[in-house]
């Protein structure tokens, strides 16, 4: 049952960085290797030798890329099975290429922490090395902290530690009501007084989710979602931008459904376009999948190209879009410029007060230029310090922290619909939680010590 | 020694575990033999007056659900009863009484008299017999042997328990009863792991040299609810406790005098609980407090004897006599019973199966405050459950485990066996990750039907049970069929009670949604009164009004259940498994966690040993599935 096929997968963060890694696992990784790379003949070499040389195009022989290429025999690998690791420039564009051309050449996509597990299943079984690499498996299962622990930054962890002893206290405030309802120590926990500290607790965490955008963006691209009424030019936006920048196709299994991610590099800031698949299948994600669906993709998405038609009133769905994403990172498109101006552009831009309007005629590839400049300086010149750019640049952190946020924001409503406190307090012990995931430290017990450490109780 | 009966299930102890144990496994039809060293002392509390609480009180209810004593025989004996957290949220709505002591003791023994296939016998155990890792049965201080394939141990704090009372101290189980001292070195020789553990109890006084006037009193409800499902008549002339409060001059005195404090002396080697500290404790660890709430709550109707809550202490004598006469309305009191510190053994919890049987030795269980827990509704809980899977062993029918998301029965029992505990062991709410779905109005609804099929629950009480289900699901419908129009008198409602206008037309059954609008408003709002019994009207209104909580707590307990549903084969080496960290691996030995769920809450077993052993595992199955394609 077990498939001893050869894996491929990208080891290194997604983005900007200098080098970049394509690491092959598997019997048939020197064959595959071999046949992308032009150099010695790697299925030859000495083992654990590194060698530099040429990737190419299939057929036409075209240089893709300057590489140095590592060959590791097993069982003296990592997976105890034969490796061999390409290292590249790091543009995420060149390094997408190389992983899709080992796919090319028969290696098979790995899963997450796949390498990790071989190495596990071939009876490599030194945990200290594992765990530097089980960070992968953890990210996607959710199911881990330690490992990520270690490479947090660590003024982000006293930060994180702070925030949760706010918490902490808040809730052993609430419990300890519960619990020792006739200990008349402490006041009663109010409403009010739960949503000051919830509210300070989630400014910080609004500023720290800031602070991170670009980091994640370096790591794994600005998730962008092209938006808007069918027949606008949404596709024709996709293929402009996936022409003009020669989009990598990947296919990303296990999510909830497979969603079609394109990556796209457009001056140095990657892009990932999600449910490009439903914009090409059915030209409307909006349609496709419905209002409430495509809200959710809204605002799991870094950025949002909202399409209107040069050539049609403002109808009421457009308002209706516009209304959802005023609040978001968005960039407006005035699509179809070469056609007659139906469109009040003096409307648009009093509904999106403040947002960029950019005019294209993406049939007449007119204003992508302006659009490539808008995007590039949404992210830019968001005055985030260059030096705090790894602040928080795992994806993973950056999901816990949303999600933190969001149970906060959970809270805040059940106070404003007057929940019982017990019941809110749900949500900010979840916070408290999510927030524990990112430092590594969930221990149920450490609500209990807080308890007796802060009040005097007992009989 | 002499052979002195044969049954199916033996229990040693008659605390609050052993009642319920032997209770339940006499429903289950085993023929069961209770030995107490005291009659007298069935069912004793040795320490407060009190059942039930946050997160204890729900105990008493899902006992009651699944046919348990408690909840029945408290409702006949309370002096008072309150519901607490009434301004909350359902989820932490408590009930709790204030017991009659000598007829709780009473009303128990008698309850378990009329127990056809009980015998209640008075004898220490000193021995268990065990063959080849399989119990046979106990041997007595008289030479007597009882045999039977199930025994459960329930000897609370007895096992070499020692009474200390500032330097003085002896051997002595709780209100100086006889100490269980060979039993405890049985335990020991067959290889248990023990640790030391320790409590203590506030002194009583006399009720007749008590100054109530200056003390603030604590009633009763007015409308008492009830523990049991089964309960339906009232009592009416209830009994206050009252409140004081302890002075600067009663720490002064405690501060002079700790060094002759047992607990400060070092003569207490045993660890306490952190939620029920001494007085000294509370003194000195939260020194700038300038005054402790004292309760002083009446021992019964027929006694003088009265407790003094939050006075737990090891002082001496002659310093509790100073300490209690600092305090307003006591300055006369006359002790009765002095306070004391009580050390004594306990079987560290993870030697047992969730079932709460010990792992080395088939067929014997072990239930309450021996399993490092404290309280009598904790002990009642697992007696319960001990006496269910006793009886499923000595006749072979289905054991019960109860999960986290069941009862707080099943998150006590998954805490001891899978964590262990360093100090005894106390229910609170926040120890439950499902409180909401664990609350004391739907005990019924969570643990009835398996009460049921255990036959643990008459046929006329399910078929009431039923009823109820069927009530509370028709009301429901009921509700959001009527349409409510917004109207003046409607909005006048609604005004009166702090809710905003109604401006459309809305389900009746949406406007409950509505935090402030009760089933009592609806009931005004459709002007009508329903024939519906309280507790379906409670059980609608809760399930509507919190349904987007309750909701979000089922889909977690979806997720957990998929962990939990992923079994670990019994025969797994973790010696194998040589990537497991080495704690983590130690750890999981020791447990031996029945699901990757338990195994995932064992402390010092991270996230990284979860992937492993599921990779593991994944592997193992690979591995026969191979086996079988050849």
């Amino acid at each position: 049952m077990m498939e001893l096929d050869t894996i491929a997968a990208i080891s290194t963060p997604l983005g900007e960085g200098a080098i970049a890694i394509v690491r092959l696992s598997g019997d048939k990784a020197l064959a595959i290797a071999n046949k992308m790379y032009r150099g010695k003949d790697l299925t030859v070499v000495d083992s654990h030798t590194i060698h530099y040389g040429r990737i190419v195009e299939p057929e036409t022989e075209e240089m893709i890329e300057e590489v140095m290429v590592s060959v590791m025999r097993g069982p003296r690998t990592f997976t105890r099975e034969d490796v061999v690791e390409i290292n590249c420039h790091g543009g995420l564009a060149s390094v997408n290429r190389l992983l899709t051309l080992a796919l090319y050449h028969g290696a098979r996509l790995a899963e997450p922490g796949e390498f990790t597990k071989r190495a596990f299943l071939n009876g490599r079984i030194d945990l200290s090395q594992a765990e530097a690499v089980m960070d992968l498996i953890r990210a996607k299962t959710d199911k881990a902290m330690h490992v990520a622990v270690r490479q947090l930054d660590g003024k982000l962890s006293k930060f994180i530690t702070r925030l949760r002893q706010q918490l902490i206290e808040t809730v052993a405030h609430v419990e300890v009501n519960i619990d020792y309802p006739e200990y008349d120590d402490v006041e009663e926990m109010t409403l009010n007084l739960l949503n000051e500290r919830i509210t300070l607790v989630s400014e910080e965490i609004t500023k720290l989710l800031a602070m991170a955008r670009q980091g994640k963006i370096l790591r794994e691209g600005i998730s962008t979602a092209i938006i808007g009424r069918p027949n606008v030019g949404k596709s024709s936006l996709l293929n402009a931008l996936v022409q003009e920048n020669k989009a990598i196709v990947t296919d990303i299994p296990g999510t909830t459904r497979d969603i079609i991610e394109e990556y796209v590099n457009v001056r140095g800031v990657p892009l990932r376009l999600v449910d490009t698949a439903g914009i090409r299948e059915t030209e409307d994600l909006v349609e496709k999948i419905g209002v409430e669906r495509s809200r959710q993709v809204l605002n799991e998405a870094d950025l949002i190209l909202l399409v209107l038609n040069n050539n049609e009133p403002l109808t009421d769905e457009d308002r209706q879009l516009l209304e959802i994403v005023q609040d978001m990172e968005v960039i407006v498109l005035i699509n179809k410029t070469d056609l007659d101006a139906t469109l009040d552009h003096d409307e648009v831009k009093r509904l999106i007060d403040g947002k960029p309007v950019v005019t294209t005629s993406l049939i007449e590839e007119e204003g992508i230029d302006q659009l490539e400049e808008a995007i590039a300086d949404t992210f830019f010149t968001g005055g985030i310090e260059s030096s705090d750019l790894s602040y928080v640049s795992n994806a993973r952190h950056i999901q816990l922290l949303n999600q933190a946020k969001q149970s906060l924001v959970e809270a805040t409503f059940a106070i404003e619909s007057e929940m019982p406190l017990d019941l809110i307090q749900i949500d900010v012990t979840r916070a408290w939680e999510l927030l524990g995931e990112i430092i590594g430290d969930t221990v149920q017990d450490s609500l209990i010590d807080q308890l007796f450490s802060q009040f005097c109780l007992g009989k | 020694m002499y052979d002195a009966g044969h049954y199916d299930v033996i229990v040693v102890g008659a605390g609050h575990a052993g009642v319920e144990a032997a209770h339940a496994a006499v429903k289950r039809g085993a023929k069961t033999l209770m030995l107490s060293l005291n009659l007298d002392m069935v069912a004793f509390m040795p320490c407060n007056p009190s059942i039930g609480g946050p997160a204890k009180g729900v105990v008493v209810r899902e006992i009651d659900a699944l046919g348990g004593l408690m909840g029945k025989v408290i409702d006949k004996t309370y002096i008072q009863m309150r519901m607490l957290n009434t301004g909350k949220g359902p989820a932490v709505r408590a009930l709790r009484a204030q017991a009659d002591k000598p007829l709780y003791i009473q009303e128990m023994k008698y309850q378990l008299e009329q127990l056809d296939n009980l015998t209640l016998r008075q004898a220490m155990v000193e021995e268990l017999l065990v063959e080849d890792g399989v119990i046979k049965g106990v041997v007595t201080e008289t030479k007597a042997a009882f045999y039977a394939k199930s025994v459960i141990i329930t000897t609370g704090t007895f096992m070499r328990g020692r009474v200390i009372i500032g330097d003085v101290s002896y051997e002595s189980g709780p209100n100086n009863q006889r100490a269980s001292i060979k039993l405890a070195e049985n335990l020991e020789s067959l290889g248990f792991e023990i640790v030391r553990f320790k409590t203590g109890t506030p002194p009583r006084v006399n009720s007749r040299s008590i100054d109530y006037s200056k003390t603030e009193i604590q009633p009763g409800d007015e409308n008492p609810r009830h523990f049991s499902y089964e309960t339906t008549e009232e009592i009416s002339d209830q009994i206050p406790c009252w409140l004081t409060y302890t002075t600067e001059e009663t720490h002064e005195i405690i501060n002079d005098n700790l060094g002759l404090s047992a607990m400060y002396s070092g003569m207490i080697k045993g660890t306490g609980p952190r939620y029920c500290p001494s007085i000294e404790d509370k003194v000195v660890r939260f020194h700038d407090k300038p005054r402790h709430q004292i309760f002083l709550e009446p021992e019964g109707r027929e006694t003088e004897e009265v407790y003094v809550q939050g006075f737990s202490t090891s002082l001496p004598e002659f310093v509790q006599h100073k300490m209690l006469r600092s305090i307003p309305g006591l300055e006369e009191a006359e002790i009765m019973r002095s306070g004391y510190a009580i050390e004594y053994d306990a079987v560290v919890p993870t030697q047992l199966w969730p079932t709460l049987e010990v792992k080395n030795i088939s067929g014997l269980y072990t239930a309450g405050q021996i399993n490092g827990t404290s309280g009598y509704e904790e002990a009642a809980g697992q007696g319960l459950m001990a006496g269910i899977n006793a009886a499923a062993h000595a006749l072979d029918l289905d054991t019960l485990i109860l999960d986290r998301s069941q009862g707080y029965i099943g998150v006590l029992i998954d805490d001891l066996v899978t964590k262990g505990t360093n100090e005894p062991y106390r229910l609170l709410t926040s120890r439950a990750e499902y409180r909401l779905l664990l609350r004391h109005d739907n005990a019924d609804l969570r643990l009835t039907k398996i009460g049921y099929d255990l036959g643990l629950i008459s046929e006329e009480r399910y078929q009431a049970f039923e009823a109820k289900v069927v009530a509370i699901e028709a009301e429901k419908k009921r509700l959001s069929k009527i349409v409510v129009k917004p109207s003046e008198k409607l909005n006048q409602i609604l005004a009166d009670i702090g809710e905003t206008d109604l401006r459309e037309p809305l389900k009746a059954l949406e406007l409950m949604r509505r935090p402030k609008v009760t089933y009592d408003v609806i009931e005004r709002v459709l002007e009508e009164e329903s024939p519906l019994d309280f507790e379906v009207k409670e059980q609608v209104e809760i399930q509507v009004k919190y349904e987007g909580y309750i909701t979000k707590s089922r889909q977690q307990v979806d997720r957990m259940k998929k962990m939990e549903n992923k079994v670990i084969p019994e025969d797994i080496d973790y010696k194998a498994i040589s990537s497991l960290a080495t704690e983590a691996r130690q750890k999981l030995e020791k447990v031996r966690p029945l699901s990757m769920g338990q195994a995932s809450r064992i402390s010092g077993v991270n996230p990284a040993d979860i992937s492993i052993l599921l990779v593991y595992i994944e592997q193992g199955q690979i591995k026969r599935l191979s086996d079988e394609d050849r």
